[in-house]
Parts: C-alpha cells; sequence; structure tokens
C-alpha cells in the first residue's frame, strides 16, 4: 500500500543522508522524496512516499522515529489529508501540436512558462495521478525533458505536525 | 573559566564523563589529542591496543562486563576502517560505547588527502548516532551527547570524528562540560504503559504452559534482579538466548538452558509447545525462532522491550509494552503482589505442575544437563568436557569471553553463568577475533577476578595481535584453544549440508605452533593432547595468577554442536540431536 510519511527532523549535516540510508540498508523503497527546511530553520520538512504492507510500514515509521535527527512524524494517508507534486514539463510545440499543448495545459490547469519558437514549458501542480495523466494526454512523442518535485502533503483540518 | 585547546577539551571531557580507560591507537590526525593526553590524562589510563579492531573490542569487552561505556580513540582513514567490525560487534548487541575518531583537517576534507575517509559515512549503518565536530567550542556538547546517546534507551555505539585542525593545540577556547544534554528528539522512554502491563499480567496469570524467554536487553536494563523475582513468584520456566546467558542462574531448577539454534532440547520443546511467552529484553532473532511463521504456534506473545522497533519486528506481540525491562518488570510485580494481598494473583498451579512434568521429561529425553550427550570412552578430548571442567576449576565464577564458532556455542551451553555480565560474546555480528581483546578489557576491569577467553585455533589468529597488549599491561587472562584443526562451524554445516567436502575449512598442517607463539609474546604456554592431562593442566593455568597462559587443548575433530535446529523450514521443536537422531 502507497504511504505518505512526512516528518520534521533537525535541519543539519547528516540528517538527510541517515533518514534514506534507513531505506537502503533495510531493503525499503523510496518512491519520492522532497525536504526543505521550514520556517524555523533548525528544522527541515521532509515528505516521501513508499510502499509496502503493514508490518513493513509499522517498522518504517519506527525506524525513522528512532533516529536521532528525526524529531516529529506522521503518516499522512492515515488521515485525511492534501497532498500536491509540482511537475516542469518540456514539450515540442510546433504547427498544429502548438495549439493542442496549450488546449491540454489550460484543461489541467498547467502554465505555460516558458516558450521558444518550437517549445513549451508548462508548470502543473496536483496529485500525482494528474501528472501521471498530464503525461499520458500529451505521450511521449512530445515530451522531452519531465521534472516533479515528489509529493508533497499536509492534514486536513485541526491536525498539525510541529515539534 | 578554563582555556583549552580542542585536544585537551576532548580529554578534559573523558575526564569529566568519569572515563577509566581509553582504549585506542595514535596516528597523525589524532596527535594533538595524544599529546593531550600525554600532559592531562590524570587517572585515566590510555590502553595501547595493537590493532584498531582491539580497541573496539576490549572496549565493548568492558562495558558488558562493567556497564558502563567503551572509550575508543582511533586516527583518520585506516584507524577509523579498522574499527568498523568492532563497533559493528556493539552495534548488534547494543553496547555502549563511544568512538572518537581523527579526521583530516576541515579544510583538506573532500580532497582525497592522506588517511582520509568518510567515517560518519562508512559508520553510519553501524552507529546508534554519529557527530562530525564542526568547531572546537562544539566539542564539551558533542561529547556529553554522545556519552548520553550510548548509555541511554537501547544502548549502542556513537561515533565523534574530529578533523585535525579543530583540535590544534595553539588555538584556546572556553571550556565548560554541560551538565544537562537537551535533545528534543530523543526521549527514551522510562515506564511502560501500564494498561498494557496489566494486560500482561493478566494473560500470563491465566497461562497453563508458559515460558519466560529473556535476552541480552535483561542484563543491559540491569534487571536481573527483577527477573529473578519475578521468575520465582510465578514459578515459570526460564530460558535465556545467547545474549542474556547469567541473567537467570544457569544452575537455578527454573532454568531450562539456551533456546534457539543451538538450544537445549527442553528449552526449545518448551517454547514451541508454550501457550503464553513473555519475551524480556529479546528480539526474535533468526538464530532463535527458526522460520518464523511456524514459530510457536500456540503461544500468545507478550513482548517487552526498550526499542519499540524490536517490537513485532520477526515476530507479531499479541501485548507490546514498549519499556525498561527494569521498570516494566517492578510494575509487573507490584501489580502481581498487590493481587495476591487481595487473595488473587495466583497463577494456575495445578497447571504449571503438569507443565513442569512435561518439561522434566524432555529434560530426561535428551537434556544435556541430565547426562553427558557427548562421547566419554572415545581417545578424544571432548571440547563439552572442556568447557565443563573450565566451570568447575573455576567455580563458575569466571568471566568467560568466547569468540565465534563451535567454541562459542559449547561454552554457552555447558559454563553455567549464575550471574549477569559474566558471558562475553558476539551474538549479532558473530564476529571472530572478539575474544581476546575482550578478555583483556575484562581483566582491566576486573583485575582480580578470572578471566578466560574460550576460543578456536581459528578465531584466535584473527586478532592474536593483542597478546602484546597483554603483555604490555600485565593482564594474565587464561586462554582456552579447543584446537580441532578446522573451521569447526564451517565444517559442520559442510558435513550435515555438503556431503562432507571441506571447502576451505581444514588447515591442520599450517597450524602455528601456539605454545612458542605464546612464549614468543612472553607468555606461558601449555599443549593438552591427552584427556588426563586436561584437569591438572587446567589447575595450573589457573593458578598461576600473574601470567596469561595460552592452553592449546587438542579435542575431537569431528565432534558436532547438538543440538541444533533443522533449517530451513523447520520449526522450534525441530532439532539435530546427534549426528543420526533428530526429533
Amino acid at each position: 500500500m502507497r504511504r505518505i510519511i512526512s516528518l520534521l527532523m533537525e535541519n543539519e549535516p547528516g540528517a538527510l543522508s541517515r533518514v534514506v540510508g534507513l531505506f537502503s540498508q533495510r531493503g525499503y523503497n523510496i518512491e519520492t522524496l522532497n525536504v526543505a527546511p521550514t520556517e524555523d530553520p533548525t528544522l527541515s520538512r521532509l515528505t516521501l512516499t513508499t510502499s509496502g504492507d503493514e508490518r513493513v510500514i509499522e517498522q518504517i515509521t519506527k525506524q525513522l522515529n528512532k533516529m536521532i535527527d528525526v524529531v516529529k512524524l506522521c503518516d499522512l494517508t492515515e488521515g485525511a489529508h492534501i497532498e500536491r507534486e509540482l511537475m516542469l514539463i518540456k514539450v515540442r510545440a510546433t504547427g498544429a501540436q502548438r495549439e493542442e499543448l496549450k488546449r491540454s495545459a489550460d484543461i489541467f490547469r498547467g502554465q505555460i512558462v516558458d516558450v521558444t519558437s518550437s517549445l513549451y514549458t508548462i508548470m502543473l501542480t496536483g496529485t500525482q495521478q494528474k501528472l501521471d495523466a498530464f503525461i499520458q494526454a500529451v505521450g511521449d512523442a512530445v515530451i522531452l525533458e519531465v521534472v516533479r518535485s515528489g509529493v508533497s502533503g499536509i492534514s486536513r483540518g485541526d491536525r498539525v505536525l510541529s515539534p | 573559566m578554563v582555556k583549552l585547546s580542542g585536544g585537551e577539551m576532548v580529554v578534559q571531557a573523558l575526564k569529566d564523563e568519569g572515563v577509566e580507560y581509553v582504549f585506542g591507537y595514535p596516528g597523525g590526525a589524532v596527535l594533538h589529542i595524544y599529546d593531550a593526553l600525554f600532559k592531562h590524562a590524570g587517572d585515566m589510563t590510555h590502553i595501547l591496543v595493537r590493532h584498531e579492531q582491539g580497541a573496539t573490542h576490549a572496549a565493548d569487552g568492558y562495558a558488558r562486563a562493567t556497564g558502563k561505556p567503551g572509550v575508543v580513540l582511533v586516527t583518520s582513514g585506516p584507524g577509523a576502517t579498522n574499527a568498523v567490525t568492532g563497533i559493528a560487534t556493539a552495534y548488534m548487541d547494543s553496547i555502549p560505547m563511544v568512538v572518537i575518531s581523527g579526521q583530516v583537517p576541515r579544510d583538506r576534507i573532500g580532497e582525497d588527502a592522506f588517511q582520509e575517509t568518510d567515517m560518519v559515512g562508512i559508520s553510519r549503518p553501524i552507529v546508534k548516532h554519529s557527530f562530525m565536530v564542526q568547531r572546537a567550542e562544539q566539542i564539551p556538547s558533542i561529547i556529553r551527547k554522545a556519552f548520553h546517546i550510548a548509555t541511554t534507551g537501547r544502548p549502542g555505539p556513537v561515533v565523534v570524528d574530529i578533523p585535525k585542525d579543530v583540535t590544534n593545540p595553539v588555538d584556546k577556547f572556553d571550556y565548560v562540560y554541560p551538565e544537562k544534554v537537551r535533545l528534543r528528539s530523543y526521549n527514551p522512554v522510562t515506564r511502560g504503559h501500564s494498561g498494557q502491563i496489566r494486560k500482561a499480567v493478566q494473560l500470563l496469570l491465566a497461562a497453563k504452559r508458559p515460558v519466560i524467554y529473556s535476552g541480552g536487553g535483561v542484563i543491559l536494563g540491569n534487571a536481573s534482579t527483577q527477573l529473578r523475582r519475578f521468575a520465582r513468584m510465578l514459578d515459570y520456566p526460564v530460558t535465556n538466548t545467547l545474549m542474556g546467558l547469567g541473567a537467570f542462574p544457569g544452575t537455578d531448577r527454573q532454568f531450562v538452558g539456551m533456546l534457539g539454534m543451538h538450544g537445549t532440547y527442553e528449552a526449545n520443546m518448551a517454547m514451541h509447545n508454550a501457550d503464553v511467552i513473555i519475551a524480556i529484553g529479546a528480539r526474535f532473532d533468526d538464530r532463535v525462532t527458526n522460520t518464523p511463521s511456524k514459530f510457536c504456534p500456540e503461544a500468545k506473545i507478550i513482548h517487552i522491550d526498550v526499542d519499540p522497533t524490536s517490537i513485532s519486528k520477526t515476530v507479531r506481540a499479541d501485548i507490546p509494552i514498549t519499556g525498561p525491562v527494569d521498570t516494566v518488570l517492578n510494575d509487573m510485580i507490584g501489580q502481581i503482589e498487590e493481587m495476591r494481598r487481595a487473595g488473587a494473583g495466583e497463577p494456575d498451579r495445578a497447571a504449571i505442575a503438569d507443565w513442569w512434568l512435561r518439561i522434566n521429561a524432555w529434560r530426561e529425553a535428551h537434556g544435556i544437563y541430565t547426562a553427558p550427550r557427548y562421547d566419554t570412552n572415545g581417545p578424544y578430548i571432548m571440547p563439552e568436557d572442556v568447557i565443563r571442567q573450565l566451570w568447575e576449576v573455576t567455580r563458575g565464577d569466571a568471566y568467560v569471553t568466547s569468540d565465534v564458532g563451535q567454541h562459542q556455542m559449547f561454552a554457552a551451553q555447558y559454563y553455567l553463568f549464575d550471574e549477569p555480565r559474566r558471558w562475553i560474546n558476539s551474538g549479532g555480528l558473530g564476529t571472530m577475533g572478539f575474544g581476546l581483546p575482550a578478555a583483556l578489557g575484562v581483566k582491566l576491569a576486573f583485575p582480580d577476578a578470572d578471566v578466560a577467553c574460550v576460543t578456536g585455533e581459528g578465531s584466535i589468529q584473527m586478532c592474536i595481535q593483542e597478546l602484546s597488549t597483554c603483555k604490555h599491561y600485565g593482564l594474565p587472562v587464561k586462554i582456552i584453544n579447543l584446537n580441532n584443526g578446522y573451521l569447526g562451524m564451517v565444517k559442520q554445516w559442510q558435513d550435515m549440508q555438503y556431503s562432507g567436502r571441506y571447502s576451505h575449512s581444514a588447515y591442520a598442517d599450517s597450524l602455528p605452533d601456539f605454545v612458542k607463539l605464546a612464549e614468543a609474546y612472553g607468555h606461558v604456554g601449555m599443549r593438552i593432547e591427552r584427556k588426563e592431562d586436561l584437569r591438572p593442566a587446567l589447575e595450573k593455568a589457573f593458578a598461576m595468577k600473574d601470567r596469561l597462559v595460552f592452553l592449546d587443548i587438542v579435542v575431537d575433530p569431528h565432534e558436532h554442536v547438538y543440538p541444533m535446529h533443522i533449517a530451513p523450514n523447520g520449526a522450534m521443536c525441530d532439532m539435530w540431536l546427534s549426528k543420526t537422531e533428530k526429533t
């Protein structure tokens, strides 16, 4: 089962490598990962998506919690939450395709953020599935480069992850 | 306020931490620290080992025997990488240790400088935590944190990597050793959950076929006294893991022996047939459980551990209790006593009596303590008999370190430890070469005690250079070398699973003359080949209080360790009992 695990950790050298190392050394999988400092510069927020059965997820969350650098952790998928991912996608846009790509971008509420005579760079945000769907809609033939941020997420309502 | 250089701060911080012994080896990146040690060591003693692996194992042995953290000081590059096996050994067995490694100067890091290695990176998967010192001012607080992390919660090794220029003797800084440690993300639990404890007590008291399965956590958590009280008030059978031997007395009627791959028949049968198992500071290791899906099919499991990641990792716990084993056991004892004052809190005595009848029948049938299960009439000295006699000669009161292999299992089976912290072995990592340096660490801590290193001719050669350290510091340990001319456990597996094809496990023709070798290092060597010479040799060796004696004992080359779990796909109850019999 796919899970979104989000955690606060010390913004210190080596902290990220410990988190990532935990996954590789115990044979767990990281599908997406993003990390950046929070409003408190001593803390970083890290969000990752992983998959596994209940026992694996339980071990992952316990092992992460045990790390000295990890201050707080939550499994966003346990409750209602919002998840978003940002994608920058560079596509070949010539002739009739130019108009078609513009329309697709509009339908997906994307923005064209860079234009040349033969290219568009489109920025899109949404769930993983929405970004996947856009890639499918425009088709491999026109895609030159895809950059995705990995999933970010936050709980709905009153739930707050704070140190 | 005192002004100290970085190097002096390292030494002062160790003194402020109450460190007695530092096990180390100097080199370029730590020379400033060594100079500070030369001038300011005070009561703290540095032990110069002969290889950095020896430093970590010696510190580890010291830590296991005393409960205090072991301290290691090594240089950068090869000094640090040589220490890695010892750090991993300590990590797997949760031993408190602080390892200070030198590093190249800050402005050289990343340039592939001489003796540079990324120690924080290399050691990352085998430490509880690590620090890279960035500025000299951080040294006191980092060392304070390192000791705090190493010794609290589930203990473990902590690496502190210090670039050489940070320890520069010219630059002086204000030194204050912090009294308190503040780590917002690290707060080990101090008590178990009372609701869970209540449920556990109810389940335990209702048990008809209970087993107390206690592990190394009981020793690390200094809960041996609580375990004994708890077990005696219930009269339930107790089994110890390899790491837990001595937590419950080996000679006690309630003790059914070690469990697991080479556990006793009665311990493994009791586990397999149990209806309630209470695991205390044990981690359901693969050398205990055999095939996890077949593990103890009828048992409800209560699992107490200070580390929540140990709970339900391999075998799911029905009642998990996260907490230090001593306080949790105290709480359980308190609850049972309270119930007893109200006229309840008694186990099902009739069911327990029946359970003991079954266990005693297992003991009678195949127990290694009811009758010798090895050949007593053959021409050879039997390794089991060496351990039994060692136990007798030392009145069961020695500190016994071991290496890894058949001799380790024989020692675990036949030396009955009545006290915790007497059995010092590398259980998790299984590190050959551990025994001798560990023994010297133990002997430093307990100079008046008998310290025996039970080893084999394979393992002893992996850290034999520490004979020189023993000479240097006058550490008269006794080395019991069970010499069968083979890598015994490898050979046993090759006998059992590879039709006796001894692929690279035989080397009898190229073994050194251990007597001469011991003598070359300035010690006493004895070779024992005949049965009748064994006892007098042991007695003579232990009577030589101030000499290291190396007893090279020629034992049956073809003996196997039994019982042995049938694997893969076996359950706890599936065992080989001898070369021809199985359950």
